[in-house]
């Protein structure tokens, strides 16, 4: 179908109103689409691992409760971390990757506009496939890292771990192909004069955060396929019984990619509290260059502190000293970022709009979080601390202080460019104080059980150790949550009806994205800009703001100004459908196998073979 | 390369690039790097679990099973894999030669020695068809280890070293498929000096699954 | 090759000649026929050597037998790197592309060695 040209389309001012049809959804190649369906994808996944974690707090809130059973129990703090890591948060960043880089960067589209779609199906579809298992009672249960040989078909013989092994291997292909698009993209895509020192820093985290997955994803690959051959094959890699493999294997395996994967977490929403920050302290982002470089020494020492997640195995005073002392080295890269953050706001002139407080959230938050890690960098500290709710306490400040918070401030912030209109900002205050006081009361206290020796992920506990208060205080928190949810997702859906019109810069912040109407059009640049400085309205020359005078006007077709505009195409689609059904057929049914992988390679061939977009002169 | 790419059929990229790079061949290298990381993945489990092994056969040392008394010969066939070695080391000058002549297709060709050199079609097939024998190789391999009692649930061994080296086969196939592919193209409409970027990138995956070999060879096949 | 890359950084906006040179591929000359045999006349006989060392039982049991190995094998992978898929004539980024990621596989290989006692770092 993509070699038949379509016409034209026009651009409209109502959010993609023109081409709302469920086909036109089906088959974009737009990267401003493609992060909306991430966004709202995403967003669904968050709730559906919030509510997991909400009964995970009720079996919780009192000693020797039996609300569910202590198998289901397992699923459930498995699927949760499964969730939130690979199905919420990272997809919630790919949403900004897929809407901001091209727009930051000053380019008409991703370097690969369809391997982009590519990538978000298999990400829908891998994401179905590892959630639907729950509703059934039969999904994955030894935890998100799975550790091995625990995993192994003699100790978890059910289809439950089959679920978790192939369901990462998909999403592993969905996040693998995105890390190459947007890498590319921000190599080669930059308008003129958008040197890498002139790039915005969501921009410079998201280059950062794509060379982590470039490096990281292969090695968790290789663990999986280890994972699934001995399950399925009868191979030794894990089979510590009789053919003496070595259990740790796994572990570093997993850890190698597991601590660039907290970096990979954790950065996108750096960089996007590193737009929110300056543009309501109407300052340019404190020391831009050390943000610079300390995020690419975050990224270069992620790399050699992985086994101080295993410093309960014993690996011998030389490891535990060298991961030890990295693990403390990392902190330092962090601590300047944070410090940046706080000189941007200092002296500047603060307006306290709902993504700003998400932003000074962040800086707060994840303080919390970074300093409760360091505590455990020390490994004496760490074997006193490890597997209890510290732990947990120490991840949720990291994650939730410092992803969610960070994303949270993204989605206001980007709210009125994705949609062009404003969301409330009242209702957005309430979201933000329910979020910070149900997140506190929450994780704060795990602090206090953890120490008092409560270990993770036991299904129930004996009263009069001490935790009996500390997880009512916990449940109590968690239960806030959905309120404050519930409060979101009513202003996020009045106000893309209903809110006030927002302009191509509201805020009145400084870089490209916001020289373009809200939303923008699909060619994003009416002409591919000129860049001169960082903040091209706030500090630019007259070239930038004669390109952000040509790029702000409203109703321009693609045709009118000569812009040629890549075809729309379901094969994306189908080659992301074919590889699933082809990791389908290793539970359901063999023959699906070849099924699928006859659909994904009639697909992609006829992807491959077919022109990307008309032929320009 | 004016616009007159119309009979490329693969999509080509003709927009403004940063650093006037075809985002392709940056992709390629990307991906590059990050098979890297894959195989040293699979390398790094081949060499941890060397010499692990509770039960035999093993790469290069003799075991009697206590049980039956059988022998087992050390199982890595020298001689085979360093003429397969040797046939992949010559395809890649292939693959060299396959991209100077889509590179120099329009050029005059005078003498007998240029028009051999500047055969294209000639050079992609030598290259697939080395790629393929290969994978004979391999095949043959994998099938003499099996009846001598080596398979992938043997021991730690057999599984690091089948699923080391079956990567490395699946990355042969896969390339040998991208180049019978490129040898479709050139027979339906003729590459071109403005196709180079096609056969380019396959090429840099090709050399690349090469010198993944090379390693391969030392470490797991030379070095006891 | 070379003319085809020189194209792309024709942007049809920046006609009226705004102060933007894109830096094209540095231009060299391929290296061609006498080049990629004499290329592979190296790794066949870096390889013929290799397999010889194998069957010498008293090089293959010394001390110098591993580090050999790994230094031609070494030779080897740079030779194809840098000839075949030329990157000593290509433009800088994929140089980064290339190495960056082979560094940080080879110090985690060495760095799993280690770990699991394959190597050992002697202390005093």
């Amino acid at each position: 179908m993509a070699t038949t040209a379509r016409p034209a389309p026009k651009h409209s001012p109502d959010a993609y109103g023109e081409h709302s049809g469920l086909w036109s959804w089906l088959s974009t190649v737009d990267h401003k689409r493609i992060g909306v369906l991430y966004l709202y994808t995403a967003l669904f996944f968050f709730m559906f691992g919030g509510v997991e974690a909400i009964i995970i707090r009720a079996q919780l809130g009192a000693p020797n409760q039996h609300l569910v059973s202590a198998e289901f129990y397992n699923q459930l703090f498995t699927m949760h971390g499964t969730t939130m890591i690979f199905l919420a948060i990272m997809p919630l960043s790919a949403a900004f990757f897929n809407f901001l880089i091209p727009l930051q960067i000053g380019a008409r589209d991703v370097a690969f506009p369809r391997l982009n779609a590519f990538s978000y199906w298999v990400y829908l579809f891998g994401g179905i496939f590892i959630t639907i298992p729950i509703l059934f009672a039969v999904a994955p249960n030894d935890g998100w890292f799975g550790y091995a040989p625990l995993t192994t078909r003699a100790y978890s013989p059910g289809i439950n771990i089959d679920f978790w092994v192939i369901g990462l291997l998909i999403l592993g292909v969905s996040s693998l192909a995105a890390a190459f698009n947007f890498l590319t993209t921000i190599i080669n895509l930059r308008a003129p004069g958008m040197t890498l020192m002139r790039m915005p820093m969501f921009t410079w985290m998201a280059f950062i955060v794509q060379v982590l997955l470039v490096l990281a994803f292969p090695v968790i690959t290789i663990a999986l396929v280890f994972l699934l051959f001995d399950r399925f094959f009868g191979t030794n890699f894990y089979n510590t019984v009789s053919a003496g493999a070595d259990p740790l294997l796994w572990q570093h395996l997993f850890w190698i990619f597991g601590h660039p994967e907290v970096y990979i977490l954790v950065l996108p929403a750096f960089g996007l509290v590193s737009e929110v920050l300056p543009t309501y302290s109407k300052k340019p982002l404190f020391g831009y260059p050390v943000m610079v470089y300390s995020g690419i020494l975050i990224a270069v020492l992620g790399f050699g502190v992985w086994a101080h997640h295993m410093f309960a195995v014993g690996m011998g005073p030389i490891a535990d000293t060298f991961f030890g002392l990295t693990t403390m080295l990392i902190a330092i890269p962090t601590g300047v970022k944070i410090f940046n953050w706080i000189a941007t706001m200092a002296q500047g002139s603060i307006r306290y709009t709902t993504a700003m407080l998400f932003g000074i959230g962040l800086v707060a938050l994840f303080t919390i979080g970074g300093i409760s890690g360091i505590m455990h960098a020390s490994p004496p500290a760490d074997l006193q601390q490890t597997d209890t709710y510290f732990i947990v306490a120490h991840f949720h400040y990291v994650l939730f202080g410092g992803s969610i918070m960070g994303i949270f401030g993204g989605i206001y912030h980007y709210f009125p460019k994705i949609t062009g209109r404003l969301m409330d900002e009242k209702l957005g205050k309430i979201h933000f104080w329910l979020t910070v006081v149900a997140m506190n009361l929450t994780f704060f206290p795990m602090h206090f059980s953890g120490m008092l020796g409560m270990p993770r992920r036991i299904y129930t506990y004996d009263a009069g150790q001490g935790w009996d208060l500390f997880n009512a205080m916990s449940t109590a928190g968690a239960m806030i949550f959905p309120i404050a949810m519930l409060v979101f997702i009513y202003n996020f859906f009045v106000s893309r009806k209903r809110g006030e019109i927002a302009g191509s810069n509201p805020w009145g912040a400084g870089t490209l994205e916001w020289t373009i109407p809200s939303p923008p059009p699909e060619y994003n640049f009416a002409k591919i800009p000129t860049v001169t400085s960082r903040y091209p309205l706030w500090e630019g020359k007259g070239i930038d703001y004669e390109c952000a005078r040509i790029n702000s006007q409203e109703g321009k077709t693609p045709a009118d100004l000569g812009i040629v505009m890549p075809y729309s195409t379901i094969k994306p689609l189908f080659v992301a459908l074919g590889l699933v059904t082809m990791f389908c057929g290793l539970i359901f049914a063999r023959a699906l196998i070849g099924v699928g992988a006859a659909l994904m390679i009639f697909s992609l061939y006829s992807w491959l073979l077919s022109p990307l977009e008309p032929e320009h002169h | 390369m004016p616009a007159s790419v119309a009979h490329t059929s693969a999509p080509t990229s003709h927009h403004y690039t940063t650093l006037g790079l075809d985002s392709r061949k940056v992709a390629i290298w990307a991906f590059i790097g990050s098979e890297c990381m894959l195989f040293v993945s699979l390398i790094s489990t081949y060499l941890i679990y060397k010499g692990r092994s509770i039960v035999g056969p093993f790469p290069h040392e003799t075991w009697t099973d206590p049980a039956t008394g059988h022998v087992f010969k050390p199982i890595l066939n020298i001689p085979v894999t360093s003429a397969s070695t040797f046939v992949l080391l010559m395809s890649s000058l292939f693959m060299v030669l396959a991209l100077a002549a889509v590179q120099n297709k329009e050029k005059p060709k005078h003498t007998r020695g240029e028009r051999v050199l500047g055969n294209s079609k000639l050079w992609l097939w030598m290259t697939a068809s080395a790629g393929a024998t290969f994978l004979g190789f391999q095949a043959f391999e994998f099938t003499s280890f099996v009846h001598e009692g080596l398979s992938i649930r043997t021991n730690l061994f057999g599984s690091s070293f089948f699923t080391l080296t079956g990567f490395h086969g699946a990355h042969v196939t896969a390339g040998v498929i991208w180049l019978v592919t490129l040898l479709a193209i050139d027979y339906r409409r003729g590459l071109g000096s403005k196709d180079s970027l096609l056969v380019d990138i396959a090429a840099l995956y090709w050399h690349f699954v090469d010198v993944i070999w090379i390693v391969i060879f030392t470490l797991v096949y030379l070095i006891k | 090759m070379m003319d085809s890359h020189a194209s792309m950084t024709n942007l049809p906006d920046s006609a009226e000649g705004q102060a933007h040179t894109p830096h094209a591929e540095e231009e060299h000359a391929h290296p061609d026929w006498s080049i990629y045999w004499k290329v592979a006349l190296i790794l066949t006989l870096i390889t013929v050597g290799e397999v010889w060392a194998f069957y010498v039982p008293s090089f293959a049991a010394s001390r110098g037998f591993v580090p050999t190995l790994l230094f031609l094998s070494g030779l080897k992978f740079t030779i194809v790197v840098m000839f075949y898929m030329h990157l000593k004539y290509d433009h800088r980024l994929f140089r980064v592309l290339f190495t960056g990621p082979l560094l940080v596989a080879s110090i985690t290989l060495i760095g799993l060695l280690f770990l699991f006692g394959h190597l050992h770092i002697k202390i005093m």
